[in-house]
């Protein structure tokens, strides 16, 4: 059996959930992204209470709101919400939340764009639907970038 | 045997009310030989989440694609995947699915690509039959598989291609059922979201904006005959039952679900899906295309 692809730039969190999904045979991979979307975690109160704080991804398959927060302390914070209706979308936010959690703005920026391609979800989940955990990490990327050059 | 008729009163005022089952219908008709209910959703872990007792899942993505070509599986791939669900060429399917039937109407299409005589939408799908209350369970049935005979599929008579529809525009009425933002070109594609790229925005020449969610009735179930005739015949659309229509969208799914209300509910005799739809029209070389809510005119150069 061969290793797992490795990427210096790959957090351990994000790492430790690709090997998860790859250790999987293919069929089980979808019940694996099924406990994450059950794992999502709930919006802290000052979201919650205002999810319109949360960057909507606006398109025409479920409605998802996310927003990667750099605290004062340099430490990401991924938060997302998306109907129960949408398991497949709490799935890939649930991944993100737990794998750039904790994480300094510069890990994340480094996070590898082709990271949702590696977890050995394409055939499973396809390549279209993918394309959703893209764009997540994408605008995550682009939240934290622009609230770095905010305090610069 | 097909199973029996839904005779419910706004299912037979339908043209082809052989098509639809309402969710009463299915629920008094659930388990019974000859019928197998297929869920066909958007999210492909939505089905793990809970479904009707006894359905079987088939995804769209994962299994009626080719994983290579962009095109359906072959009639080999069809026959295996249908037996492998219990499903023989005389079985009665119902397919439900989310987003009110898109895609459980994107697998009818495909099912009658192969000409599964006897395929039937759930009214209104999974949206109506959880809003009602009724029994879902996370149990996944192993269904003793069956013999499916390895049919042609026929892209002829309910499908189009690009050339097809080339050669349509000017000739026949186009129905774009995209939002009005995508028909007038303006929404072209979602900032950070790398979905489906296409270089251009607008529609295709001639082609009249419909969208999709205009045949849906509040409660998600098709609007009544009498509705849907407004919309798309006499006094609305203007389409009469023996025009050669072409349906079309993004990637070919909600047109599905229009698709449907044309040929069953309505009972237009020629309505083809162009699934290649917008994915492929707006990246492709020398196609015209008409930007703004106008239809725009067929292309001299096309006469």
């Amino acid at each position: 059996m061969s290793a797992p692809p490795t990427d210096a730039a790959l957090p351990a969190t994000l790492a430790e959930i690709r090997d998860d999904f790859l250790a999987l045979p293919e069929r089980e991979r979808l019940q694996l992204l099924l406990e994450f979307a059950n794992e999502l975690p709930d919006l802290p109160e000052r979201y919650a209470s205002a999810p319109g704080m949360l960057e909507r991804i606006e398109e025409c398959q479920s409605p998802v709101r996310a927003f990667a927060e750099v605290g004062d302390d340099d430490v990401v914070h991924f938060y997302a919400t998306a109907p129960a209706e949408a398991p497949t979308t709490r799935g890939f936010a649930s991944i993100l939340a737990q794998g750039l959690s904790g994480l300094t703005a510069q890990q994340v920026l480094d996070v590898p764009d082709d990271f949702p391609g590696s977890i050995g979800l394409t055939r499973a989940v396809s390549p279209l639907r993918l394309g959703g955990m893209s764009g997540m990490l994408t605008r995550a990327k682009r939240q934290v970038r622009e609230q770095v050059a905010a305090r610069a | 045997m097909p199973a029996p008729l839904d005779t419910s009163e706004k299912i037979t005022q339908y043209a082809h009310p052989d098509r639809l089952v309402s969710t009463a219908w299915l629920a008094e008709h659930l388990g019974e030989p000859g019928i197998v209910v297929v869920e066909s959703d958007e999210d492909v872990l939505l089905y793990e989440t809970g479904h009707i007792p006894g359905a079987v899942k088939i995804d769209w993505h994962t299994d009626l694609n080719d994983p290579d070509t962009r095109d359906y599986v072959d009639g080999k791939a069809f026959a295996e995947l249908l037996g492998s669900k219990g499903i023989a060429r005389d079985t009665t399917i119902v397919v439900y699915g989310d987003k009110n039937n898109w895609w459980a109407a994107y697998a009818a299409w495909v099912f009658t690509l192969f000409g599964h005589e006897d395929v039937r939408l759930l009214d209104g799908g999974r949206g109506t039959w959880i809003a009602e209350g009724r029994e879902t369970t996370t149990d996944v049935p192993t269904p003793e598989p069956v013999e499916y005979p390895v049919v042609e599929r026929d892209d002829v008579t309910v499908r189009a291609f690009k050339e097809d529809v080339l050669a349509h525009i000017g000739n026949g009425p186009l129905v774009d059922i995209r939002s009005p933002q995508e028909y007038t070109g303006e929404r072209l594609h979602i900032p950070d979201y790398p979905e489906e790229g296409v270089l251009r925005g607008g529609h295709i020449p001639t082609a009249r904006n419909v969208p999709w969610a205009t045949a849906v009735a509040e409660d998600g179930t098709y609007k009544s005959r009498a509705e849907l005739e407004a919309i798309y015949q006499e006094g609305g659309l203007g389409l009469r039952t023996d025009d050669e229509v072409v349906t079309y969208c993004r990637i070919g799914e909600r047109s599905s679900h229009t698709w449907f209300a044309l040929t069953y509910l309505l009972g237009f005799d020629t309505v083809r899906n162009y699934d290649g739809s917008w994915t492929e029209w707006g990246n492709a070389v020398r196609v015209p295309i008409v930007k703004g809510d106008q239809p725009g005119d067929a292309p001299a150069s096309l006469g």
